[in-house]
């Protein structure tokens, strides 16, 4: 057990280097969401209304949006090492799949944190008031960061069975497209009906729901505030350790 | 002292479904004596770094059965990961980390004691020559650099077998000098050094064995002194200046025979042998141009016994074996 924790942080420092030294990967991660961010209200906020201001509603789903983003890089980071020569040395070693994957999730999950408190700054300068009290706040930072987990761990995966580098950067495409189908950027009643099925069965609406709920309770839509975040909770934990479990027995099995 | 490494009957196909390709590895035996150097010896493809991965528990035979010290590579993978190093074809360190993290990180993946590490990273740095660099990020060295940071990486344990699959492939002389003396160093140490190339004077330089791969199967194995009888006896060969010339010397030497202006005696080797056979070119009158004693080389024996390097079968596994 303790040479599993050695393992698991000896991990996540190198994640944490590999990714902050990164120098592209860095102005991308902290620059798009920015960008995401001033695009959605400056150029399509005036023309949308949801019964508030927009950056209030809008933030949480730029977050979720840029958690995405960070994910990809797993997922390339991960298709580095399965195709270089890391992943023989290391499987080689006395040293679980799931330690050497879990050293990229966790890397992924500080970077995010990182990225959430510049999109929270920027939103912040922009307009945006949060209502939340202290608590609130950590449980704001807990569901973004299951939410981070299971679609890093996802990430991971899809690093592992890919075999190009060109192949594992496809996966943002994938990513990025459910917050666009969840009430992140608009009510989902405003969705076609077809479409309105799937956003409000998928896991991102009920994170989008239940951060919002927190920030400030008065966007929160009549649904009930509380059955979204266990809901919330539910999606993240069975996805993450779904992806997890996949993830490391993928590792195991790629030869 | 006994067998570090079996291998029995290994048998290993990447054939997809349905696809009629050989099997990569086709009955592959073979054993590393404990606390020696055995060479792995092939062309591509012949199943050299399939061995490997499959010694190293990176791969399950589809037969067969190997051992390391005594385990079983695949129902005990773990035990042996314990003990064993990899260094594999691709340099496995990370170009975004120095050298000295690098080390580190192996070290405590390997699980060394934690106050142990820092000195053995230490130590490793300067042993190969980067304690310069220790705090340099990788994608600043040179290949040569990278390689022996790899293999410092693969020596943090002190492992009781080392696997180097063909190490110094794409290296420069020096470095590949640098290597094989490393090598012998742990040898000289205890660890028992299980290594593929496809060069032969890497081979007969580190290896007290060596086995001759050749389409997924052992063609011949032994010292390099065996195999090198096993193609015939050294020679003194003389090279004259017309085809008349080597036929009137030819008779007056024991065995000897003619090749257009090129005549070959075997020979012993001995200074006495050698001394007479010069002795008799003097007195039949002939002035070679040119003689040279001739030593058969691994890379006689190899074209001897597979054919065309680069080929992936040749069926003369019994001649030799014999």
């Amino acid at each position: 057990m303790t040479s599993l924790f050695r393992d698991v942080s000896t991990m996540t420092v190198r994640g944490l280097r590999l990714v902050s030294r990164d120098v592209d990967a860095v102005i991308t991660a902290v620059l798009l969401p920015v960008v995401i961010l001033l695009m959605f209200v400056l150029v399509f906020g005036g023309a949308l209304d949801v019964g508030t201001d927009y950056i209030n509603y809008v933030t949480p789903g730029v977050i979720l949006l840029a958690a995405g983003f960070g994910a990809a890089n797993t997922a390339l980071a991960v298709e580095h090492d399965m195709s270089s020569g890391m992943v023989e040395r290391l499987r080689s070693m006395p040293v679980t799949a799931w330690t050497v994957l879990s050293g990229h999730v966790a890397a992924s999950l500080v970077k995010n944190l990182v990225t959430t408190a510049i999109v929270f700054g920027v939103s912040i300068l922009m307009g945006f008031r949060p209502d939340a009290t202290a608590l609130e706040w950590l449980a704001v930072v807990g569901m973004i960061l299951l939410f981070v987990g299971w679609i890093t761990w996802l990430a991971a995966l899809v690093g592992v069975l890919v075999r190009s580098p060109d192949a594992a950067g496809g996966f943002s495409f994938v990513v990025m497209f459910l917050p666009y189908v969840s009430s992140a950027f608009v009510p989902v009643d405003t969705l076609p009906s077809w479409m309105r099925g799937f956003a409000e069965h998928q896991p991102v609406t009920p994170v989008i729901e239940t951060v919002r709920g927190l920030l400030a309770g008065d966007v929160v839509p009549a649904a009930d505030p509380g059955g979204a975040a266990a809901l919330a909770v539910v999606w993240c934990l069975v996805l993450g350790v779904t992806f997890a479990v996949a993830a490391g027995l993928a590792f195991r099995a790629r030869r | 002292m006994g067998a570090i490494v079996t291998a029995e009957g290994l048998r290993k196909s990447f054939a997809k479904r349905g696809a009629t390709s050989p099997p990569v590895l086709d009955g592959l035996d073979l054993e590393l004596e404990e606390g020696s150097v055995l060479a792995l010896l092939g062309p591509n493809g012949a199943g050299k770094t399939t061995t490997v991965r499959i010694l190293a528990t990176l791969l399950r035979p589809d037969a067969g059965r190997a051992t390391v010290a005594g385990l079983d590579v695949v129902r005990d993978a773990r035990r042996v990961r314990e003990i064993i190093s990899l260094t594999g074809q691709q340099v496995a360190v990370d170009a975004r980390q120095t050298g000295a993290e690098n080390l580190t990180m192996m070290g405590h993946l390997a699980h060394l004691p934690r106050r142990v590490v820092p000195d053995r990273v230490a130590e490793l740095l300067t042993a190969f020559d980067l304690g310069d660099a220790a705090s340099r990020r990788v994608d600043t060295y040179s290949g040569g650099m990278r390689r022996r940071l790899d293999l410092a990486a693969g020596l943090l344990t002190r492992p009781r077998i080392m696997f180097l699959d063909e190490p110094t492939t794409g290296l420069d002389p020096r470095s590949r000098q640098a290597l094989w003396d490393v090598v012998r160093d742990v040898v000289e140490q205890g660890t028992s050094v299980f290594l593929t190339t496809q060069y032969l004077e890497e081979a007969d330089r580190l290896a007290r064995r060596v086995a001759l791969v050749d389409g997924g199967r052992v063609v011949a194995e032994g010292t390099p002194a065996q195999l090198k009888s096993q193609v015939g006896e050294a020679g003194v060969e003389l090279t004259l200046p017309s085809p008349s010339d080597a036929a009137r010397l030819a008779p007056a030497l024991d065995a000897a025979t003619v090749d257009g202006a090129r005549v070959r005696v075997p020979t012993d080797g001995s200074v006495a042998h050698v001394r007479s056979v010069l002795s008799t070119v003097e007195a039949v009158g002939v002035t070679p141009e040119h003689w040279e004693m001739r030593t058969p080389t691994l890379d006689d024996v190899f074209l001897t016994l597979t054919g065309h390097v680069g080929q992936t079968r040749t069926a003369r596994t019994a001649e030799v074996a014999a």
